[in-house]
């Protein structure tokens, strides 16, 4: 039998539906992919081997009674910034140190309904900040890529990057991700992998541990548009636990994949054409383009004038959110405490010594921007700018579709290359970070790989809530450019065996 | 550009957060915290003169529902992870003599 690890998640399923193979050879194929690579690349943090084969013989069960379900038997990797029940979850920082939820995210509760089954826990950026997952308090995940001819440890991107790593190098058949300011379409990018974060309020945020809670949102990494699709129709759902999800029923993405997008109105954004952006990233861009057009959509030019000022209002809103939601962390109800020589000095001891560099960093920038004096002048600041942003999205929206830019303004950086520079890094979201101000849907698809031989992606924006049309621009942009995996498998301690 | 924080800013704002802060690291923070605020200063450009403050980023109106106890009677579970208890209560340092 072939390496059932590499198979898609659509390809997966069919192979179940028609027995050639069971869940538990399925799974099976899975572990031993994460046994021989995961010590290279440190994309899961915790790997649930028991849980997975358990799962995988109950959907077995299920499989021979005919009564499958739509994930029935799928093995997948869940990021650790979701709780599930009897299993640790960390956000990958040391304030969560040993913390087991006793209740589950309502986005992996969906899927177990579905059928899915559990690998393990996936590395990310300490609460999700950060953009190369250096953050994280289990140590960095090396993306599977490397540049052509050099053994450079390149980072997955971030926050999500375990959950990227993992697909890329198939640790895992699809995975969740969860997206603020683009960690869920920038790690995709650079690894050559599918990554939707869809519109504010699809996907509930209950049990899901909160970094900036008007701009989070929960979708898939997956290895092809069509598996997005699948993952996200059974992620998304109506839920009373979170009052900003919205009350829509869930459409059947996938249905729109291959649809036509003739007639399309793509609109491309000029300012996302910025000063010192490389020339393969510009001529990515107009592939895509041409790409669109010989599938019958017709271009337009548009003006988000606002653009530039994305980035930092968005770095006032969420390090003021998260101030916010970090409060909780006091080391009394759950995760570590350092004890002090009173209350107060035991707070501080234990965030201090829970929290790292950059989590600190944005909790201080956050308390400094709320605090008495200068809430008008920054965060009221912000949100009106916010309005903006979203006006400037409405404006477009009413002349065209969808938006196509590039994903990131570059390829995967090494690991280490970039994080001595908060704003440098921060640059990494410049072309995502607008969408979530917006709270609109955004996908990333692979487009082509870099001069060193890394992916590189485009992003697509939709309307509130029009994924759909998402789903068929980025299969026509997925045929046309082909699928990407990294040439060598230099992670897989069974290679050459 | 001027710093927005000195070293006291750096020490009154930990203070607010909660999170101890070396001499060391208040020096780098001070830096730290002043380019990130020099940065995000750009927004002064912007005119929002009469421009509302965004509130939700998808217009919908807050979901209510019956006022129902609808969980509960769960203080195992929500003791479960806390680094010390005392019959079924949370336990922290004496925080009055």
């Amino acid at each position: 039998m072939s390496d059932l690890s590499k198979l898609t998640l659509a390809d997966a399923r069919a192979g179940l539906r028609a027995k050639k193979f069971s869940a538990t050879e399925l799974t099976e194929a899975l572990l031993a992919a994460i046994e021989a690579g995961n010590r290279s690349l440190n994309a899961y943090v915790l790997p649930t081997p028991e849980i997975a084969l358990r799962q995988a013989g109950a959907s077995d069960a299920r499989l021979a009674k005919g009564e499958a379900r739509a994930l029935e038997g799928l093995p997948l990797g869940i990021k650790d910034l979701y709780c599930t029940k009897g299993v640790r979850t960390t956000a990958c920082s040391n304030i969560l140190d040993g913390f087991t939820p006793t209740y589950e995210s309502t986005v992996t509760q969906n899927l177990w309904d579905a059928g899915a089954v559990m690998l393990g826990k996936l590395n990310n950026d300490e609460f999700a900040m950060g953009s190369s997952n250096e953050t994280s308090c289990f140590g960095p995940v090396a993306s599977p890529w490397r540049r052509k001819g050099s053994n450079v440890a390149l980072v997955p991107g971030g926050s999500s990057g375990g959950s990227a790593a993992a697909v890329a190098a198939d640790l895992c058949l699809a995975a969740t991700a969860t997206d603020t300011g683009g960690s869920i379409r920038q790690p995709a990018a650079i690894t050559g992998t599918v990554g939707i974060k869809p519109t504010y309020g699809r996907c509930s945020r209950w049990g899901i541990v909160a970094f900036a809670s008007s701009l989070d949102q929960a979708g898939p990494i997956a290895k092809s548009v069509r598996d997005a699709a699948i993952m996200l129709r059974h992620m998304a759902s109506a839920d009373p636990k979170d009052s900003t999800c919205a009350d829509l029923p869930v459409p059947d993405y996938e249905a729109e994949v291959g649809k036509s997008i003739k007639g399309l109105k793509v609109g491309v954004p000029k300012e996302y054409r910025i000063d010192g952006m490389p020339r393969e990233i510009e001529d990515l861009w107009q592939q895509g383009i041409a790409w669109l057009k010989a599938a019958g959509a017709t271009i337009h030019d548009v003006s988000l004038p606002h653009t530039k000022y994305a980035l930092p209002a968005y770095y006032i809103v969420a390090p003021a959110e998260c101030s916010s939601n970090l409060a909780r962390y006091d080391g009394v109800r759950y995760g570590l405490r350092k004890p002090g020589k009173d209350l107060i000095d035991t707070y501080e001891e234990t965030r201090a010594a829970g929290f790292g560099p950059e989590v600190r960093r944005r909790v201080l920038i956050g308390t400094y921007v709320l605090s008495a004096g200068y809430y008008d002048a920054y965060y009221l600041k912000a949100q009106k700018v916010r309005t903006l942003i979203k006006r400037d999205f409405d404006e477009a929206f009413a002349k065209v579709d969808v938006l196509l830019t590039p994903a990131t303004p570059g390829p995967a950086f090494g690991v280490g290359e970039v994080s001595g520079d908060p704003l440098q890094m921060y640059l990494n979201d410049i072309f995502t970070v607008t969408v979530n101000m917006a709270g609109l849907p955004g996908i990333a698809v692979p487009g082509g790989l870099s001069s060193e031989g890394t992916p590189l992606g485009l992003q697509l924006i939709g309307k509130p809530f029009d994924e759909p049309t998402l789903f068929r621009a980025g299969q026509v942009i997925e045929d046309a450019a082909g699928r990407f995996a990294p040439p060598d498998r230099w992670w897989d301690a069974r290679k050459g065996t | 550009m001027s710093r927005q924080v000195d070293e006291a800013t750096v020490r009154r704002i930990a203070r607010l957060a909660r999170i101890k802060v070396t001499d060391a690291e208040a020096k780098a923070l001070e830096g730290e915290l002043s380019g990130i605020l020099d940065w995000v200063k750009q927004l002064d450009e912007v005119d929002t003169d009469g421009v509302a403050p965004m509130t939700r980023v998808v217009a919908m109106t807050l979901k209510r529902r019956p006022d129902k106890v609808t969980d509960g009677e769960i203080a195992d579970d929500v003791l479960a992870n806390a680094p010390a208890t005392e019959d079924r209560f949370f336990a922290v340092p004496k925080v009055v003599e």
